[in-house]
Order: C-alpha cells, then sequence, then structure tokens
C-alpha cells in the first residue's frame, strides 16, 4: 500500500483516511479546484483553500462543512502532513502535497505553467511521486503564448463589429470565461455574459479578482443593446435558441481542443480559439522534470501514452484510470458535458 | 504562402458558401498571377507530383521533433491528418518567410531528381522557415489531399465574380487540359475562343428522387432510361481526333481502345454524353467487372476480350461544332438516335423506357436489376443540358438496395472531420459459432450516434492493434449495399459494392445477426 491509492472512490490516503478529489461520497475530501469532475456533491468534510472556497461552496450548495486553508499551510491529519500549492489552472485552484515519513507525493488535479493573468501561478513542488494529469499529453499539443491568441480575438472581434455580427465566445464559465474577460480588450466595445457565467465570475469578483464591467444577458434584452458587443457563454448554449437572438453572430470556441482541425470542424464554429488551462506537451514534461519525482502516476487524458513516453525518459510511469474524464478523443465532448451541469444551475 | 495560407485558414473556418465566395475573390484580387493560376490547379485537384514519401515526412518530422516513431504514431492517429500532424509536432520556426505560393511549387518540384539525404535537407530547411499554418500548408501541397471543402463549382462562382465573367462560361473554360505551368489566367478565364480541342463540358448530375414519382407531374412531360452502373463520360471528336473523358476530369481515352471507333462513327465538331459500361454480347456486364480494368497500366488482348466495354449514350452536346447543350432534351434526343443508327456494337443508344403512367414506371424500376441497372433516370423533355448538380430537370430513381444486419468487431478512428472518433467498423456476419469480417462501412450514421457509439467502442474495446480495436460482438448494424461479387482477396470470399451503415439495429442482438449463407444466396440470386 503506497501513501496514495487509487480505490474506486478516487484517491485515497490510507494513513490519513481521505480522499483527494474523490468521485464517490466520502467522509472527508480533499478538493483541488471547483470544476464538476473534481468538486463533487455528498462528502461529509471539504478541505479545499481560502481562494477555491467560495465557488466550491457556491456550486455545492455547501454552508459550514468546508475548512479552509492557505497555500502553503501545512495541516496534519493523522500524522500525515497536507498542504495546498497553486496549480495555475484556474483561481484558487491547487496541487495538493502529502508527506509521511519523508515520503513526498503531489498530486496536481488539473494544472497549467503559462500564466493566464488570474490564477495563482503554478508552483513546481519537490517529490518522490508526482500523480499528473495529460489531458494535453501528446505532441501535437503546444499552445501560442497567451498575448498571440488574444491578439486574435481582439482582431476577431473588430472584424466582427464592421461587419454588423455580434461576437460569441464559448468557454467553460468557471476559470475560462474570467480568462477571458481578463485578457481581451475591454475597449473594443460591451461585454456581456451568460446567467451562469455572471454568477460565478460576480463570486471571484468579491474575492478581489479585477476584471472589465460586464452585463447579464437577459430575456428582455433588445438588439441594439448587444450591437457590437462580444457575448461569453458557457459551451453548453452552442447550439441552443439562447444564441439566436443574436444573430447574425460569429461563433469562436475557446479551448485547446480548438489546436486540431477536425475538433474546430466538428463543434461547426466560426473560429477557433487554441486557449487551455491544461498543460501542453511541453509543460508537462517541464512539470514533470521539475518535481524530481521518480514515479509517475498519470491519470486523466493520454495517459496511456504520456506514461509510455515517460518510461522511455528515466521515470517509473504508469497510467492510472480515474474518473477525471473519459477516455481521449471523448474528452471534448465530456468536459463539455460536465460543464453542461454547471451552466444549467 | 501566407496569403494563399490565409486564404486556406478562412476557407476551412466558415461553413457558409458566401463566405468562402468572398474569401475567395479577395484573394484572387491581392495574389500574384502565377498564385493566382496555382490556387485555382490546387482547389480543383492539380497538384504537383508528389516528390518526397510520406514514409519519409514520418521520419524526418519525428526526427526532428526528438520523437520516438511509435509517439508520432499515436499522434497521428489523433490528429487523422499527416501533413497537420507534422505540422503540429515540429518545433516553432527559426526563421520568417514570405515567399510565394508558386515559389514552394517550384521548390517542391525541384526536389524530384535529389537523392534522399538531398531531399532531406531541403525539407528540413523549409519547415524551419514556416510557421505552423504554412507549414501544414506545404506538407499538404507534398502529400496531396488538399480538402478545404471548395467544390468545382464554388470555384466557379468566385472566379466568374472577380473576372466578370458568366459561371457557365468559366465552368467550361476551366474542363479540360489545362496546366498551371503553361496557362495563364487570362488565357484560362478571360479568353474568348478556346483553344484547346480536348475540352469537355461540365457534366449535369441528377439528384436522387426523394419525393414520390407523381410529385414531378404530368409523366407525358418526362423521358425515362435506366440509371446504368458503369463510369460517367464524354466522347469528344473534333478535328480528326478522339478524346474520352470520365468524369473525375481525366482524359481516359488510352485505357478504353474500343472507342477509336468513334473517329469513323462521329463526324467532326461532335460531344457524347453518355456511361463507359462493360458490355459484351448485347448486355453490359457488372462493375464489378469493369473494375478489373480501371487502374490497370496497360490494356491487354486479354482483358479487352474479357471485358470490352461499349458506349451507352444518351445525350449530344455539340454538333457541327457548335455548343447545343440549350436545344430542348427532345431535339438533342432526336439528332441522337440519327447518329446512333449506325449499329456498331462499341456505339449504344440508352433506350428510352416506354410508360403511361408513373405505376408503369414503378413497375419498371422493380425489373432494374434484370438490366444490370441501379434504378431510373428522369429526363425532363423540355429541359436544356445544364452544368453541375442541379435539382428540377434530372432525377435518379434508385433501386433500394441490399441489406443485411451485421456484428461489428472491429472499430478504427475516422479522419478529418471526424478525427479522433471511432467510425470506421468492420463488420461481421456468422458462420456457425464463428463471426466472419466481411465489409467495412463508415457512412451512415448520424452524428449523434457517432459519438454513442464511440463511448460505447471505448468501454467495449476488447484489443488494440494500433489505431484498430476489436471490440465486444454485441453492437448490430443493417448495412446496404448495392451489389456483391465474389472475391477470392477477401476472407469472406465476397466483396461487396458501396456498402454504408443503413441503420443502428439496436432492436437485434449480435445471435440475431445474418449469416454468410445468406449473403452467398444473394450471390447466386
Amino acid at each position: 500500500m503506497g501513501l496514495l491509492d487509487f480505490t474506486a472512490k478516487g484517491i485515497y490516503c490510507p494513513a490519513a483516511d481521505v480522499y483527494l478529489d474523490p468521485w464517490q461520497p466520502v467522509k472527508k475530501a480533499l478538493i483541488t479546484h471547483g470544476h464538476a469532475d473534481h468538486a463533487r456533491f455528498g462528502h461529509e468534510h471539504y478541505l479545499c483553500t481560502a481562494a477555491a472556497a467560495p465557488v466550491i461552496k457556491y456550486r455545492l450548495s455547501l454552508t459550514d462543512n468546508v475548512q479552509q486553508v492557505s497555500f502553503g499551510e501545512k495541516i496534519l491529519i493523522h500524522g500525515v502532513q497536507f498542504s495546498f500549492h497553486p496549480a495555475g489552472h484556474i483561481p484558487g485552484s491547487a496541487q495538493i502535497r502529502v508527506e509521511h515519513r519523508g515520503e513526498v507525493w503531489v498530486f496536481t488535479g488539473d494544472y497549467k505553467l503559462q500564466h493566464d493573468n488570474i490564477s495563482e501561478p503554478f508552483e513546481p513542488v519537490k517529490c518522490h511521486t508526482f500523480i499528473t494529469e495529460s489531458t494535453f499529453g501528446l505532441p501535437i499539443y503546444n499552445w501560442k503564448p497567451q498575448q498571440e491568441v488574444f491578439d486574435d480575438m481582439n482582431a476577431w472581434w473588430r472584424k466582427n463589429q464592421e461587419e454588423g455580427k455580434v461576437s460569441i465566445v464559448a468557454g467553460y464559465s468557471l476559470g475560462k470565461s474570467q480568462r477571458i474577460l481578463k485578457n481581451v480588450d475591454a475597449g473594443i466595445g460591451k461585454i456581456l455574459v451568460h446567467g451562469a457565467i455572471e454568477n460565478v465570475t460576480a463570486i471571484l469578483r468579491a474575492q478581489g479578482l479585477a476584471l472589465p464591467p460586464t452585463t447579464r444577458v437577459t430575456p428582455d434584452m433588445k438588439r441594439k443593446d448587444f450591437e457590437g458587443a462580444l457575448v461569453v457563454c458557457p459551451p453548453s448554449a452552442i447550439g441552443s435558441a439562447w444564441l439566436r437572438k443574436f444573430e447574425p453572430y460569429s461563433l469562436g470556441i475557446a479551448s485547446g481542443w480548438m489546436g486540431l482541425r477536425g475538433a474546430r470542424r466538428r463543434r461547426g464554429a466560426d473560429r477557433g480559439f487554441v486557449l487551455s488551462d491544461h498543460c501542453d506537451w511541453r509543460e508537462l514534461n517541464q512539470a514533470v522534470n521539475e518535481t524530481g519525482a521518480e514515479h509517475v502516476f498519470v491519470t486523466h487524458g493520454y495517459s496511456e501514452i504520456f506514461a509510455q513516453w515517460l518510461n522511455g525518459n528515466g521515470k517509473v510511469a504508469r497510467e492510472v484510470k480515474t474518473q477525471y474524464e473519459g477516455e481521449l478523443g471523448e474528452v471534448a465532448e465530456a468536459s463539455a458535458g460536465v460543464e453542461d451541469k454547471t451552466a444549467e444551475e | 504562402m501566407k496569403r494563399f495560407a490565409q486564404l486556406f485558414t478562412e476557407l476551412d473556418q466558415t461553413t457558409k458558401t458566401l463566405d468562402k465566395i468572398k474569401a475567395l475573390v479577395s484573394y484572387f484580387e491581392k495574389a500574384a498571377p502565377q498564385d493566382r493560376i496555382w490556387t485555382m490547379a490546387i482547389l480543383s485537384h492539380r497538384r504537383p507530383r508528389r516528390t518526397v514519401s510520406a514514409t519519409l515526412l514520418r521520419e524526418w518530422a519525428a526526427e526532428r521533433a526528438g520523437l520516438p516513431a511509435w509517439l508520432f504514431d499515436e499522434s497521428y492517429s489523433v490528429v487523422g491528418d499527416l501533413a497537420e500532424t507534422i505540422s503540429l509536432v515540429l518545433p516553432a520556426p527559426e526563421e520568417q518567410s514570405d515567399e510565394t505560393l508558386t515559389y514552394w511549387i517550384n521548390f517542391i518540384k525541384s526536389l524530384e531528381p535529389l537523392d534522399i539525404a538531398a531531399k532531406k535537407e531541403k525539407i528540413v530547411w523549409a519547415w524551419q522557415r514556416l510557421d505552423v499554418v504554412d507549414r501544414f500548408v506545404f506538407n499538404k501541397l507534398i502529400t496531396g489531399s488538399f480538402r478545404v471543402g471548395v467544390s468545382q463549382s464554388l470555384m466557379v462562382k468566385a472566379l466568374a465574380k472577380y473576372a466578370h465573367v458568366k459561371e457557365n462560361v468559366v465552368a467550361h473554360r476551366l474542363m479540360g487540359n489545362w496546366l498551371p505551368e503553361t496557362s495563364t489566367f487570362e488565357d484560362l478565364v478571360l479568353a474568348e475562343d478556346t483553344q484547346d480541342i480536348s475540352r469537355p463540358y461540365p457534366f449535369y448530375l441528377a439528384y436522387a428522387l426523394d419525393d414520390t414519382a407523381e410529385a414531378l407531374g404530368d409523366p407525358a412531360d418526362w423521358q425515362a432510361e435506366r440509371k446504368w452502373d458503369g463510369i460517367r463520360g464524354q466522347i469528344i471528336v473534333r478535328q480528326r481526333e478522339l478524346f474520352v473523358w470520365s468524369r473525375g476530369e481525366e482524359l481516359v481515352t488510352d485505357k478504353y481502345p474500343e472507342y477509336a471507333a468513334f473517329i469513323d462513327l462521329l463526324p467532326d465538331g461532335t460531344v457524347l454524353d453518355g456511361e463507359i459500361l462493360p458490355f459484351k454480347n448485347g448486355m453490359p456486364l457488372s462493375f464489378n467487372q469493369l473494375q478489373t480494368r480501371i487502374g490497370r497500366k496497360t490494356i491487354t488482348p486479354k482483358i479487352l476480350n474479357e471485358v470490352p466495354v461499349a458506349f451507352v449514350t444518351y445525350d449530344v452536346l455539340e454538333w457541327e461544332g457548335k455548343d447545343i447543350r440549350e436545344w430542348p432534351l427532345t431535339e438533342r434526343r432526336a439528332l441522337l438516335e440519327t447518329l446512333a443508327s449506325k449499329n456498331h456494337p462499341v456505339f449504344q443508344l440508352s433506350p428510352v423506357v416506354a410508360f403511361e403512367t408513373w405505376e408503369d414506371l414503378r413497375r419498371e424500376r422493380m425489373r432494374s436489376r434484370e438490366f444490370l441497372s441501379e434504378g431510373i433516370m428522369l429526363k425532363r423533355k423540355n429541359s436544356v443540358y445544364r452544368d453541375g448538380r442541379r435539382r428540377g430537370d434530372w432525377w435518379k430513381w434508385k433501386i433500394d438496395p441490399f441489406t443485411v444486419d451485421a456484428v461489428m468487431i472491429y472499430a478504427m478512428n475516422g479522419h478529418g472531420r471526424r478525427a479522433n472518433l471511432f467510425t470506421d467498423y468492420t463488420f461481421a456476419v456468422w458462420q456457425g459459432d464463428q463471426l466472419v469480417p466481411f465489409t467495412k462501412a463508415y457512412s451512415g450514421l448520424t452524428d449523434e450516434e457517432i459519438r454513442e457509439v464511440d463511448r460505447w467502442v471505448k468501454a467495449n474495446t476488447l484489443e488494440r492493434f494500433g489505431p484498430v480495436r476489436s471490440v465486444k460482438a454485441e453492437l448490430v448494424f443493417e448495412i446496404a449495399f448495392e451489389g456483391i461479387a465474389k472475391s477470392s482477396r477477401h476472407k469472406s470470399g465476397i466483396a461487396l459494392r458501396f456498402p454504408r451503415i443503413y441503420r443502428w439495429r439496436k432492436d437485434k442482438g449480435a445471435r440475431e445477426a445474418n449469416t454468410l449463407d445468406d449473403l452467398l444466396l444473394l450471390l447466386e440470386g
């Protein structure tokens, strides 16, 4: 039995009797961040960073069973030391470091190395065993600097304005949306947001995240209210009646999957912006190397392939099945599905 | 190249025809003349000859990217496109490039005489200069298959708009034998007189009849023929020369030496439309037989003897050197019947099927297989010969396909739009307790169903062989196909024509699928 075990309910620490991001109800759950596949309903006690807590409490309708810690703070549970370290994925997102009798494991949850101007930047943590995600663990995924993506998005927004079209960007309501709001050129025009996004954004603003002004889209809005505007909506709105009132519009999707031509065309978007809150290939490799870990467990994504690659590069790596999403190619649809639930709130 | 890559990106980013035309027109306005002609060539599938093999490109790209071959292959199977995979895995460019499209095409052509080491050096040099999109276009120019969702007719529309020439005129001028190396835009699109005596007319293509025949109105307004199962073709006789074109805009004169007879059967300035059909003893042979001839480089006397062809003609487009496509069908038909009265075995006339009522024709349609035909063609008697696929005057009323219930046993990733979804399936039927694979099929499911099958495949994989997965024998699909023939190349002993998924039989279990004997029975019938 290792310091952490992979069980049917989730990643389990037997020495402390706690779970990390479990997908079945447990007594005590340590949560990396508020996305629905990591923070689930039904646990008795939750433990997360103070920065992640407000959104988690809002999304899961929790009140008093959420214990909060700050980044880097050490907590002992049955003699096992836990601490949370910035994962750079979304605001408040953390990697969880577990130390017991000199042995150190790190679980990344979801993470990225690129700075997005809204999340606490990723912090490499030395460990013996590293549990990493691999959502984009293939050498075909290499992100461009964020500024280039937003230059494209700004140019697209301007062009749409000239052509009398509304610009609609779809991105997750937690994280991606605020990243767009923060980095897009708000001087170009009005920014409107879907209700699901406005709710989350309000919580992050209250925590001190500075974002340009946004207007919630309401049913009584008229054509002139969104003339030349940028509308940010969750992926679940694509193809729904909700979009129709913005016609004529141009639809952009902001996602790492948009790096592939096939995925871009399949989603039927006018524009794909390759913008991800996960590591690309180079970042994954850099992150694994910087931990100094000898043992690597690879979870959700191209886990089998990335593990095989690491094994050929001096690590002892193994693929682990988790429920953080489906398998390879399904990821795009699956994660959009996860988002659907929160968007319906 | 930047400008062409930009055009490519714009075409790729939209599904709307108007936006595509706009992008093309604006490109034609700005592009250098030689780039313009090359773009037209690429969009009409005339590209430079392949000078480097895909295998070598793969090897060099993996090496440049520092990847083991297996990881490159895994990436390729996720992306579904070699040119794209290479462009994505390579390191970022070290230099800037602003050479023209024509420069890079000449560059690719210049590789031909070089040895492998020299080719590699040049390709790697190019990769270091080009960014991801340019690199993708460059790789596509080498590997071919440039599918950007621009049909010939869409390009024709854009060119017509840009050059202020009528669409049907542009369509006609772009047909035939032109080469980007020797043509100029002026010659090709703007020139009044047609120099090229081999130039065919754009084919008029029929739509499938989706409504009932009754919806077409009075039967007396319509001419019916059998729908022949061959290769659509045009026979051109001009200035004592013969040219045979197939619908794929391919000059196939040499492949059908039988047609040499037409030089004596037709006067100069005659163009016939019809079907290249295997034909023996006054009867068509199956398309399967013709397939043994297609693709052969040399046509041996043996083949000529075993699978002779006739031209079953159904229209005349040019007469005495004049374009007569504006004549009503009845007049063209009358002329055609006089021409075909010479009674030569190679020059067959597609007979008119007589009918008084739609019910009569429905009965005739049921007999289609007796004539080895695919159904009935309906043509409006007073119609002109139009170009491209257009609704209204020509309809194909095909017979219902054969169908069989089969079990899915393997699945593979699709390509292009369907990359990284399991969309290509292998199906099997029962022989005793064994499932015998007999066909692959991929089209016919909705996007929704494809996603559902994709999820099922991922959850029910038994084994992986590279990109192929064997799956639990559980899902049953109804497979439709147009024909069946014996085949020694297939384990099952049979080969199907146009197999496709007709529907997903969720109501059936694997044991309820058909047997190999059921299929063999169709073979005899």
